[in-house]
């Protein structure tokens, strides 16, 4: 499961609306317990694709590094990434699937039609290596995080 | 030092955030890593013991692919080395890959020594036939690259070139034969290409290649190779490739010496991160200034087009990232290492090139005018007047300032004085009498002019276009160079 704020859910989603018709990208940091992603936060990235930024993204690697060292020093870990599908439904693409790598993270998809947000799901990376790694359709639940209750 | 384990790996490091190690290079960092936590390695690399390609280790804020010492890099306590997998996607594209298409018997038997190659065999070649490739410019570069690439069975090869064969090209553009002289360039490949082989289509773009028909030229191809021999044009075709997401097969040569790349692909640099910005306007003399050997052309333009085919086939390491110098003289191969600029202007991760410019004017060039009469002081004279004034018996005296090689090959009777040697040899100059100063082609007459002018001689003419407009206009004896 995959649990959010109601500002994280909304900042994800807006991205999306503000970078349509290109495709944003974004890194979630927060902490992982058991079988749920508990997101604290999503940290905007620069879509690197400029090529094709209507339908491809990529977050450069260095800016994952800054990303990840800012979640360490608030004891943040990366737990998922966010990206949109300007014009396609929030069901991950073969694309998605070749270039997930992160595995027990959650891939957060928000499909923006027409330059609104409308549907946005997530997705569990699974498995143990690139063999035999899967999509699983992830719950979403948008809520307050209790850092007391971790 | 420390070495910080993402997320999805931690279950092979024991659970932990980061592992320290006690090392003196990076490469003994990440071996002492993965001997203490051997599930790692398989995550980390592939079977042949390279870095995965979706790995990317950082020592700080550096790629350790593209440390000057890779793996030797020494390392402190203070430095960290980060593990990240790569973050990408994409919604889905209309057309998923395509079948391939399937060789005839007559294809079967051309391409036999490729087909039994195991990292060509049937589909690579098959790829060879489904890849659409650019060729800009049917010159010196582009005939060796163009011929190779027709023989090697690409499907669709696309030519750009505007100009007509000279005799002068035939010293090294050998798609085109003696024959051809006066004819334009395309039609001459054309024709040597298919000729060559059959089953390939030609697609001809008898224009010059400009901003605004750029984009629409490459967008029907796969890779764009890049046999241009000016600054604008070569900017023009980075760019384009960069923003259209082909990588760009580029090589260039000059007198004796030559370079290749790989530009433009999705992870590599492009050429203006390795030059943002162009020479100032005749700093490096064209081919057509400062000669070129003929051979040169044939070995850099067959580099070239080993990358083109070793991209379709996704096999090898291509020159990505890695600049090849050729210096033909001393017969060496060096390589320098490229790195993809974050501040590129065009593919860097804010870019500020985000359509086609003018590219002349980024390199400085002025738009060609009409021949000033008057440049800088120095009144100009057209090869038709100065005849005019030969002809008439005048007191004219012609200079000659090129070098003595020049006027080995070609000579319109001048007094000759190199412009280097001018300065101690302008006693021999007569300041009373009218001058016209000519070389090759009218820039160094020009220099010669104005410093004998700012030296007292006022009765100075500079002979518009040199020697090779007057062969061209007014004696065709004298040899073109």
């Amino acid at each position: 499961m995959l649990k959010l704020s109601e500002q994280v859910y909304s900042a994800m989603r807006t991205h999306g609306e503000e970078t349509y018709p290109h495709e944003c990208c974004g890194v979630l940091l927060g902490r992982s317990e058991g079988d749920v992603n508990c997101v604290e936060d999503a940290v905007r990235a620069g879509n690197t694709r400029t090529d094709s930024a209507h339908n491809r993204y990529n977050i450069a690697p260095q800016e994952l590094v800054k990303i990840q060292r800012q979640g360490r020093e608030r004891g943040l870990d990366i737990v998922g990434f966010y990206h949109s599908h300007p014009d396609h439904p929030a069901q991950w693409s073969k694309t998605d699937f070749a270039e997930a790598h992160w595995l027990g993270c959650s891939y957060v998809i928000t499909s923006v039609q027409k330059g609104r947000a409308t549907v946005t799901n997530s997705f569990l990376l699974t498995g143990s290596g690139e063999d035999d790694k899967a999509f699983l359709d992830e719950a979403l639940e948008v809520e307050r995080c209790s850092v007391a209750a971790l | 030092m420390k070495i910080h384990i993402p997320t999805p790996l931690r279950v092979y490091a024991g659970k932990q955030d980061s592992v320290s190690v006690n090392a003196t290079t990076v490469g003994e960092a990440l071996g002492q890593l993965t001997e203490e936590h051997p599930d790692l390695k398989k995550h980390l690399y592939s079977e042949d013991g390279k870095l995965r390609a979706f790995v990317n280790v950082y020592l700080n804020d550096e790629d350790i692919r593209y440390l000057p010492a890779k793996d030797s890099t020494p390392v402190s306590e203070a430095d960290s080395l980060s593990i990240i997998p790569s973050i990408a996607g994409g919604a889905p594209v209309m057309e998923e890959a395509t079948a391939l298409p399937e060789l005839s018997t007559a294809e079967m038997a051309r391409y036999s020594r490729h087909l039994i190659l195991p990292e060509v065999g049937m589909e690579g070649q098959q790829r060879l036939k489904a890849a659409k490739v650019l060729c800009v410019g049917t010159g010196g570069l582009g005939a060796p690259l163009a011929f190779y690439l027709a023989a090697a069975g690409i499907g669709t090869l696309g030519l750009v070139d505007f100009d007509v064969v000279d005799e002068s090209n035939l010293q090294r553009q050998i798609i085109h034969s003696t024959k051809d002289v006066g004819r334009p360039k395309i039609d001459s490949a054309a024709d040597k290409l298919s000729a060559l082989n059959p089953h390939m289509k030609i697609v001809k773009h008898e224009t010059m290649l400009t901003s605004q028909n750029a984009l629409d030229i490459i967008k029907d191809y796969d890779i764009v190779a890049d046999g241009t021999d000016n600054f604008p044009t070569r900017y023009l075709v980075n760019d384009a490739c960069v923003l259209s997401g082909k990588p760009n097969a580029y090589g260039s040569i000059f007198r004796f010496e030559g370079q290749a790349s790989v530009f433009a692909t999705e992870e590599g640099p492009c050429y203006r991160c390795l030059y943002p910005e162009p020479p100032p306007p005749g700093l490096v003399p064209s081919c057509a200034e400062g000669g070129v050997l003929g051979i040169l052309p044939g070995l850099v333009g067959i580099i070239q087009a080993t990358e083109v085919i070793k991209l379709i086939l996704g096999k090898g390491d291509p020159l990505i990232g890695r600049l090849l110098l050729v210096d033909s003289l001393g017969m060496k191969f060096r390589e320098l290492k490229l790195r993809k600029n974050p501040e590129c202007p065009v593919c860097g991760t804010n870019p500020t090139v985000t359509k086609l410019i003018d590219y002349d004017q980024f390199c400085g060039i002025q738009p060609a005018a009409a021949p000033a009469a008057v440049l800088n002081g120095i009144e100009q004279i057209t090869p038709m007047d100065l005849k005019r004034r030969l002809d008439a018996k005048d007191d004219v005296f012609v200079l000659d300032v090129r070098e003595p090689y020049e006027f080995q090959i070609a000579s319109m009777g001048g007094h000759l004085i190199p412009l280097n040697d001018l300065p101690k040899r302008v006693s021999e100059l007569d300041a009373s009498r009218e001058i016209v100063v000519h070389c090759k082609m009218g820039g160094r007459s020009q220099k010669a002019a104005e410093f004998l002018k700012q030296n007292g001689f006022t009765k100075v003419q500079n002979l518009a276009g040199g020697i090779n407009a007057w062969s061209a206009e007014i004696d065709p004896t004298v040899p073109k160079y």
